[in-house]
């Protein structure tokens, strides 16, 4: 089975995160790590495919800026075996739109059976890339699985959100996205790590993959820092902090 | 004067399908589309809301069918209607409908908004609500998703046009459901609805009986923080953060969490923010309106007798 990983490289989620004057997140002045929810991604294609059948093959793709490389190092360390970066500088500043139809047509070029996906890049938190390049690929979106379970041809996912819990299958090819607790990611050995430096990486630009470059279809108007929370009360408990705190919810007409 | 769609489903009117039909009528006159395998509900709260008509979507099974079933009809219908904007509340499974219409619409998407304009300018609170940022859709319809409890519903009383709309032809055949079990409905209001929540950390030790117990005589749904999902001491669906989930209520009570930014990107557009821990250095007090420096079970057990 032929699996492809997307992976985003994110500002790190401790690093206080700040906006240009173009109104994009100023990225050059924050560490860059491997997106969290990436993790899991990973961890679950390269479980999918432990037994190593022949023909098996994990590869991420990625799209971002020359460091982007940093992120994908990451992935190889951990046991995937090559990997697909998309790097343009007519890609700076992409939206989702655009973003989903360069990761589909980099998917499209591979002849995968299965796209994985974290649920949401922690920097923008949209959550809606997998599901564009569901509707992109026209391939099944399984998206939020909890567990993945694969027999023959037919793939098998327990959704789980906040409405509820879902159980769905379709055929493969198909596009999942997993939460968090589906596995515990691996850390990269000291051996995935030496290993991971002689994998492949294969650059790609818009051209590569016949786009051309494309609009953002959202402008940001304004982007304005929160100012600092002034402080507020704060007590001291001295036995009487359970009913001071019931009189503040009173006096706020919260309850 | 535009239009605006707004998406609802389920067997009742939320209180996330009611602001979307309050945002909307800032912008334009609101169109419903309902997809619910009990629509009756729904149609009859549309015209307690500023709704001018409503398409019920017939030929769905929306138990049993994925929601591209709901995305590619709802695709079909902006694309005959050319609505100037499409609202849908941003659940996992709103934004990806959302998403997918994008796509198919050619039209540009914001999620997670909090406010719209008349001009269907959107407002966000980004990295943890560190920054508000406002941006509008450039090309196509403009597809927002919003988040809950951001506006005040006020109830009119409003005749909107009934129309219907086949749907079948629209049903995904990619997935098949085998089973669905929506959410506990618990006596308890959900994360997303709740105007107050409570939430346990850390400092808890696992012991969430006195935040489940104040938590009910104050009418709060339950959270945690992610070293309390880790430690299994309450199950995953709880989880407010970063990884977890985002909520933007009233009132939000901070019980034993030290406030790491991870946990504060998930609850920090919250209006009121009270936190109770033991540590006086803890990061939650620079942000709490109301803050307790103590044990926080000597203070809910005395917070619980004041209640009674």
């Amino acid at each position: 089975m032929k699996i492809a990983v997307l992976i985003k490289q994110v500002p790190d989620s401790w690093a206080e995160k700040k906006m240009g004057s173009d109104g994009l997140l100023d990225r050059a002045g924050v560490d860059a790590v491997l997106n969290d929810n990436d993790e899991y991604a990973i961890e679950t294609a390269l479980q999918l495919v432990e037994a190593r059948a022949a023909g098996d093959t994990v590869t991420a793709i990625s799209m971002g800026p020359e460091r982007t490389t940093d992120a994908i190092r990451k992935a190889l360390s951990m046991g995937v075996d090559g990997a697909v970066h998309i790097c343009d500088d007519a890609l700076a500043g992409s939206d989702a739109l655009a973003t989903s139809k360069v990761l589909a047509a980099a998917i499209s070029q591979g002849e995968f059976d299965l796209v994985l996906c974290g649920m949401e890049a922690t920097d923008s938190r949209m959550g809606v890339i997998p599901a564009m390049v569901s509707e992109r690929l026209d391939w099944p979106q399984l998206t939020f699985a909890s567990e993945v379970v694969i027999q023959d041809s037919t793939i098998h996912i327990t959704r789980s959100t906040e409405s509820g819990v879902d159980r769905m299958n379709a055929q493969l090819p198909a596009v999942v996205s997993v939460v968090e607790k589906i596995f515990e990611p691996r850390y990269p050995s000291f051996k995935g790590i030496m290993a991971a430096k002689k994998k492949e990486i294969a650059m790609k630009s818009l051209s590569d993959l016949g786009l051309t470059p494309m609009d953002a279809w959202t402008k940001v108007l304004t982007s304005t820092p929160k100012p600092p929370k002034a402080a507020g009360v704060k007590i001291v408990d001295d036995g009487s902090g359970g009913e001071k705190l019931v009189a503040f919810l009173k006096e706020r007409k919260l309850i | 004067m535009s239009q605006i769609f707004i998406l609802l489903e389920g067997d009742e009117l939320s209180s996330a399908g009611a602001e979307l039909a309050i945002f909307g009528s800032r912008a334009g006159s609101v169109t419903a589309v309902i997809c619910s395998n009990n629509p009756e509900a729904l149609v009859a709260s549309a015209a307690t809301l500023p709704v001018e008509r409503v398409i019920v979507l017939t030929g769905i099974d929306f138990a049993k069918s994925s929601l591209r079933s709901v995305s590619s009809v709802l695709a079909e219908l902006v694309k005959r209607d050319s609505p100037a904007a499409l609202l849908v509340a941003s659940s996992a499974r709103g934004k990806e409908i959302a998403a997918r219409v994008a796509v198919r619409t050619e039209s540009g998407i914001v999620t997670d908004a909090i406010d719209v304009n008349a001009a269907l300018e959107a407002t966000q609170s980004i990295f943890g609500g560190s920054y508000t940022v406002s941006s509008r859709v450039t090309h196509g319809t403009s597809i927002v998703t919003m988040r809950s409890h951001c506006v005040e519903v006020t109830t009119t009383t409003s005749s909107p046009a009934v129309e219907y709309f086949d749907g079948a032809g629209y049903v995904d055949t990619q997935v098949t459901i085998t089973s669905s079990e929506p959410a506990q409905k618990s006596a308890r209001p959900s994360l997303a609805e709740a105007s107050i929540v409570v939430s346990g950390g850390r400092g808890t030790d696992g012991k969430f009986e006195l935040i489940e117990e104040f938590a009910d005589l104050i009418g709060a749904a339950v959270g945690a923080s992610r070293p309390v999902i880790d430690s299994g001491w309450y199950p995953h669906a709880y989880q407010v953060g970063q990884t977890g989930k985002t909520v933007s209520p009233q009132c939000y009570i901070a019980c034993g969490i030290s406030g790491a930014i991870q946990h504060k990107a998930g609850m920090q557009t919250a209006k009121t923010i009270i936190a109770i821990n033991k540590d006086p250095e803890a990061p939650f007090f620079e942000i709490a309106d109301f803050g307790i420096v103590g044990d926080l079970f000597t203070v809910l057990q005395s917070a619980i007798a004041a209640l009674k």
